[in-house]
């Protein structure tokens, strides 16, 4: 391990240019649940390592049921899970961070470094894209929204740019009738990496229990989390039946890339995205009708 | 349950506070990481990337120029060791393997295996050092398993092997076929009666094929060492081992250096499971402390405590049995091949000895295979080899009772060994609980409770250790005021200081806490085997045992001396002294203590013993039930009860014996469930992590119930037996015959992991299927 100088920015003005003047010598600090490791294994071997705990716009929970959520990228786990709105209109994302680690690693991790770091099995990433969410990303040229879909580039890679923080997420205002969950398979009960992580979020009709929305998003089965659009998409209009459900988790392996590794085969992995896709459906659903 | 304590006892059989808990919960306790010295430099090991590889040549020059590198060494800077062979606690080690595998000379045999050391001013120069050694690499071709590795094709390891067919574990025996070189060295054959007859006498055989996965320890702290010279030449080496004695004789051979020079100083240990008798960093620390001048500290990362020390063996196994309609066992054809490594020296022999001892068996051949492959060097690991092949018996037993509709309890019971039936290996049992074990899971709550609900299915399975005996030595002080020390050489892993001050406090008739035990380094106290085998509260109890009664006689003299009598004319009894005829009024120790100056001075009682061979000291049985819940859907297996039933001869602290059961079984549950070690195809380890490495979390595990059978062992004065390792035998298969019951699929490979069983799940449904579409029709 090298020498490095670590900042503590307290404002996101401080920290953009921090990030800007260091470019690709810096990498942000949030929980250091991933970056530490990466450090120590020297995978990544930045010369400023800047902290942005400190920062108001990073760490702060606001919702409203007119403007929906904006999620500080660098709260950490614990605090969505605490959070009484996050639990009531977002419990697919808010038991996504609570899975995370364990309760010493979700004190520090946060779900903007759960996507930012750019793992295919982040748990948080496929809540979020089923959420809808937006990434809010503020660099030396300026501001951009950026579908958390499309954020992860491949495994270890996002859109930043050098010198680009993600400030928050936005989130949607949750409708009526509508809910989300999302589950993840892994070899143990706690302390371990998904091999699949099926998000799912769901809308249904008032009167007839149609599907009005719905979104899927799959972790841990290509080399990024994948928006599982066909899927979905099958669902709209229709009564959420056993034929539906199955015939959206046909779509969702077919929406699948995943390989044979030291985690899982790639026909287990495909087998069990099916399975979870329909028991999120079906959480979700069950949600969304209480 | 047995009760916790015998009339006989006052101290034994009670649960009082170990006494290193407070320092160990407070984080007070030393263990290897914890030690520094003024001037110490950091050392650190380069490890070879490549899994088989010729090493062309190794420069070191610009490491040296690094500004803080202060010495480098490499396998050049080793002396030659001849292959002899030295008992290590269960295991037998060539010390000339031994010494390559502390560093690689003209090969890399496995990935991770050390090619050079260096040592500079920090941990973090150290590292940087490293990057700047050139090696030069040629690389071959992997072996990674015994199947390949005995492919008459096979690329060969170590070019002097041959196939020997040994005579006895430490007898390399006559050559084996040509004399040509193999992955083969060792091949070990038990055989009696008629094979063939006894199976025409069978109503039914089963024969099927096993693998098992290498797995590992999984000790919380990682292999360390500090390593300093004396002016005058004498090595100190701390560190956390599980026999200082070995450390200090396997340094000695693998440095060419005389023992009386090297003083070993064993810090707290965080866990070792056998893995911790062997050495890695001590002598390439002492080469460095030596090179540079300074005191030398090596404390390995995980990553390499998984890539280069010893795990278990991952095996192959045939297996072939034949039973009667009635559940008697007429005869087993048993085909074992271990994987070493990539040195010899698996457990392949008490593998073979161990699967199938539980029972009766009158015609037998039990053939078993030392295999090198391109992998760490196998260690020790709790009950070496006997989990692996009876996992493989075991699941054909469970079968072989389902054909004969037998409850799988009642078919072992009617083959069930007791005292006098031989053993695999020729000797036959002294007195023996197994039956015991089975009668006790049998009439457990746990068995008698009905398991209902769907894809939930009960296992039972059992297992055998021999247990270790070795040698032991053991001091107890009497200090001036009736408190009292004792001093051994076996380090503490799981409670035995709190074992010694009680066996101490029992023979003297004082309280546990005026006892206090003491781990001395090598110097300091005779000769002491491994804290492993399960000899440590079995053999260094023994020798506490014999010391303290040495002690107490002693001290019946000094009293008999303050009284004008003979020593027989003298009592001791409830903890005092007192004259036969009641002419003077007693003493107890505290006023007899204050009085030794004046009648001859300190009483030092002191013992050594050989507490026996390997197995001549009191077998261990276990018999363990596990109920699982597979998810049909995803194949993941939760256990939802777990009861183990274990003969321990006598339990001195139940509390740690408890813990000795249930740490055994967790272990045995992640070996049957997720561990194993993910090579890919070059032959590199992939999954060394604890994220990747998949041991049972504490939410993976119910309360695991233990049920402690106490059947005294007779070679023992307290009836003690060895706890520690035989618990770890029987899980594997019981976890799969629960599986079997729940989802109907005989998993015959380790581990059973959700993408493997869900293969097994899904195959039989379409052959479940195919079979009822072919009824149908
Ligand atoms: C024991 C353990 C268990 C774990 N279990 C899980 C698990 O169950 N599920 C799971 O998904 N993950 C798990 N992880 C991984 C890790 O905890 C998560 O990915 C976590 O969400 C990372 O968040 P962090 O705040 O700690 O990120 P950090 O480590 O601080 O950052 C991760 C990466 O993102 C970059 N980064 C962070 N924030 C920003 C930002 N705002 N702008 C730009 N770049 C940024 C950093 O530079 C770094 O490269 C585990 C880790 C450990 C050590």
């Amino acid at each position: 391990m090298h020498a490095i100088t670590y900042e503590t920015p307290k404002s996101l003005d401080e920290a953009v240019k921090l990030m800007a003047a260091h470019g690709e010598k810096a990498r942000a600090l949030s929980g250091g649940t991933d970056l530490l490791i990466q450090l120590r294994a020297g995978t990544r071997r930045p010369e400023y390592v800047v902290n942005i705990k400190n920062i108001p716009e990073l760490t702060r929970i606001s919702f409203s049921l007119q403007h929906g959520l904006k999620l500080g990228a660098a709260v950490p786990c614990i605090e969505i899970h605490e959070n009484g709105d996050m639990r009531k209109y977002y419990p697919g994302l808010t038991e996504a961070a609570h899975l995370i680690g364990s309760l010493q690693i979700q004190s520090r991790a946060s779900v903007g470094g759960n996507l930012c770091n750019g793992s295919p099995a982040a748990d948080a990433t496929p809540a979020l894209i089923a959420l809808g969410a937006q990434a809010r990303v503020v660099g030396p040229k300026g501001e951009r929204m950026v579908p958390v879909e499309s954020f992860c580039l491949a495994p270890g890679r996002t859109v930043l740019q050098p010198g680009e923080l993600l400030v928050e997420f936005h989130i949607p205002a949750p409708e009526r009738r509508a809910s989300d969950a999302y589950l993840r398979f892994i070899p143990r009960n706690e302390m371990d990496i998904a091999v699949v992580g099926v998000g799912a979020a769901l809308t249904l009709d008032m009167s007839d229990d149609r599907v009005v929305a719905a979104r899927i998003a799959l972790g841990a089965v290509g080399p990024t989390p994948i928006l599982a659009a066909e899927a979905a998409k099958s669902l709209i209009g229709k009564p959420l039946d056993a034929a539906a459900i199955d015939n959206a988790a046909r779509l969702a392996i077919a929406a699948s890339s995943p390989i044979d590794d030291m985690r899982g085969t790639a026909e287990f992995r495909r087998h069990v995205v099916g399975v979870l896709t329909r028991r999120t459906l079906a959480k979700a659903a069950e949600r969304a009708r209480e | 349950m047995a009760s916790d304590q015998s009339p006989e006892f006052k101290v034994i059989g009670t649960r009082p506070v170990r006494p290193d808990g407070v320092d160990k919960v407070t984080g007070r306790a030393k263990y290897g990481a914890d030690y520094t010295l003024p001037g110490m430099l950091h050392g650190k090991v380069l490890r070879s990337p490549h899994a088989h590889a010729r090493i062309r040549s190794i420069d070191v020059a610009r490491a040296l120029r690094l500004p803080g590198v202060k010495a480098i060494v490499t396998g050049a800077d080793f002396p030659e060791v001849k292959g002899v062979m030295a008992q290590v606690g269960e295991l037998i080690v060539n010390t000339h393997y031994l010494s390559l595998n502390v560093m690689a000379r003209d090969k890399a045999l496995y990935d991770g295996h050390a090619v050079a050391a260096g040592a500079a001013t920090s941990k973090h120069i150290a590292e940087e050092a490293l990057e700047l050694i050139e090696v030069d690499y040629e690389a071959l071709p992997p072996v990674m398993t015994a199947e390949e590795a005995m492919r008459p094709d096979a690329p060969v390891l170590l070019e002097e092997l041959r196939t020997r067919l040994m005579a006895h574990r430490t007898d390399p025996g006559a050559l084996e076929g040509p004399d040509r070189a193999s992955n083969v060295p060792g091949h070990i054959r038990f055989e009696r009666g008629d094979l063939d007859a006894g199976f025409r006498a069978a109503d039914y055989v089963v024969e099927r094929e096993f693998t098992t996965a290498t797995v590992h320890q999984g000790y919380i702290e990682p292999q360390n060492a500090l390593a300093v010279y004396d002016a005058d030449e004498h090595l100190t080496i701390y560190c956390s081992t599980q026999g200082s004695f070995n450390v200090r004789t396997l340094t000695a051979s693998v440095l060419a250096m005389s023992e009386g020079k090297i003083r070993v100083v064993p810090a707290e240990i965080g866990g070792g499971f056998g893995g911790k008798t062997t050495v890695y960093l001590e002598p390439v620390a002492a080469l460095l402390a030596k090179k540079s001048g300074r005191p030398v500290k090596m404390v390995m990362t995980r990553a390499e405590v998984l890539r280069a020390t010893g795990p278990t063996s991952g095996i192959k196994a045939k297996v072939k049995i034949g039973a009667r309609r009635d559940g008697k066992i007429t005869a087993a054809e048993v085909w074992l091949a271990y994987e070493a490594g990539a040195f010899p020296g698996s457990p392949f022999a008490p593998g073979a000895m161990c699967t199938l001892a539980p029972y009766i068996i009158e015609n037998l051949r039990i053939d078993s295979y030392d295999v090198v492959v391109n992998r760490p060097k196998v260690a020790a690991y709790r009950a070496p080899g006997s989990p692996a092949s009876a996992f493989a018996c075991e699941c054909v037993l469970d079968e072989l009772a389902e054909k004969c509709r037998l409850d799988p309890i009642e078919f072992r019971m009617r083959n069930a060994a007791h005292e006098g039936a031989p053993q695999p290996a020729g000797p036959a049992f002294k007195k023996i609980g197994f039956a015991e074990t089975l009668a006790a899971i049998r009439d457990s709550d746990h068995y008698r409770t009905p398991l209902n609900g769907p894809f939930r299915g009960r296992g039972v399975a059992s297992g055998f250790w021999f247990n270790g005996g070795l040698q032991s030595s053991a001091i107890v002080n009497i200090h001036g005021d009736g408190s009292v020390s004792v001093v051994t050489g076996s380090v503490d892993i799981g409670g035995t200081r709190a074992a010694q001050a009680m066996i101490v406090a029992e023979t003297l008739g004082i309280a546990v806490d005026e006892v206090r035990p003491v781990v001395a380094d090598t110097d300091a106290i005779g000769h002491t085997d491994v804290t492993g085998g399960s000899r440590t509260a079995l053999a260094t109890g023994m020798a506490v045992y014999e010391a303290s009664r040495d002690a107490r006689d002693q001290l019946i003299g000094r009293a008999a001396k303050i009284w004008d009598k003979k020593p027989d004319e003298v009592v001791f009894e409830q903890g005092v002294f007192r004259p036969v005829d009641g002419s003077a009024p007693s003493l107890n120790l505290r006023q007899l203590a204050g009085r030794l100056a004046r009648t001859g001075g300190p009483v030092v009682g002191r013992a050594t013993v050989n507490a026996g061979a390997v197995g001549a000291v009191g077998n261990a049985f276990a018999t363990v039930c596990i109920d699982v819940e597979v998810d049909p859907d995803t194949a993941k297996v939760r256990i939802l009860r777990c009861t183990i039933a274990q003969d321990v001869g006598r339990a001195l602290h139940p509390a740690y014996v408890e813990g000795q059961l249930q740490g055994a079984v967790a272990q045995g549950v992640g070996w049957a469930l997720n561990e194993e070690y993910f090579y890919d195809q070059k032959g590199t380890l992939r999954n060394f992590g604890l994220l990747d490495y998949r041991m049972p979390t504490c939410l993976d595990l119910p309360m695991i119930e233990t049920i402690m059978v106490e059947v005294p062992n007779p070679n023992h004065p307290l009836g003690v037996r060895g706890v520690g390792e035989v618990g770890i035998v029987p899980p594997m298969a019981a976890v799969a015959s629960a599986i079997y019951r729940a989802v109907g699929v005989r998993m015959a490979e380790l581990p059973m992991s959700a993408p493997r069983l869900l293969k097994a799940i899904i195959e039989n449904r379409v052959t479940t299927f195919d079979a009822q579409a072919t009824a149908a029709k």
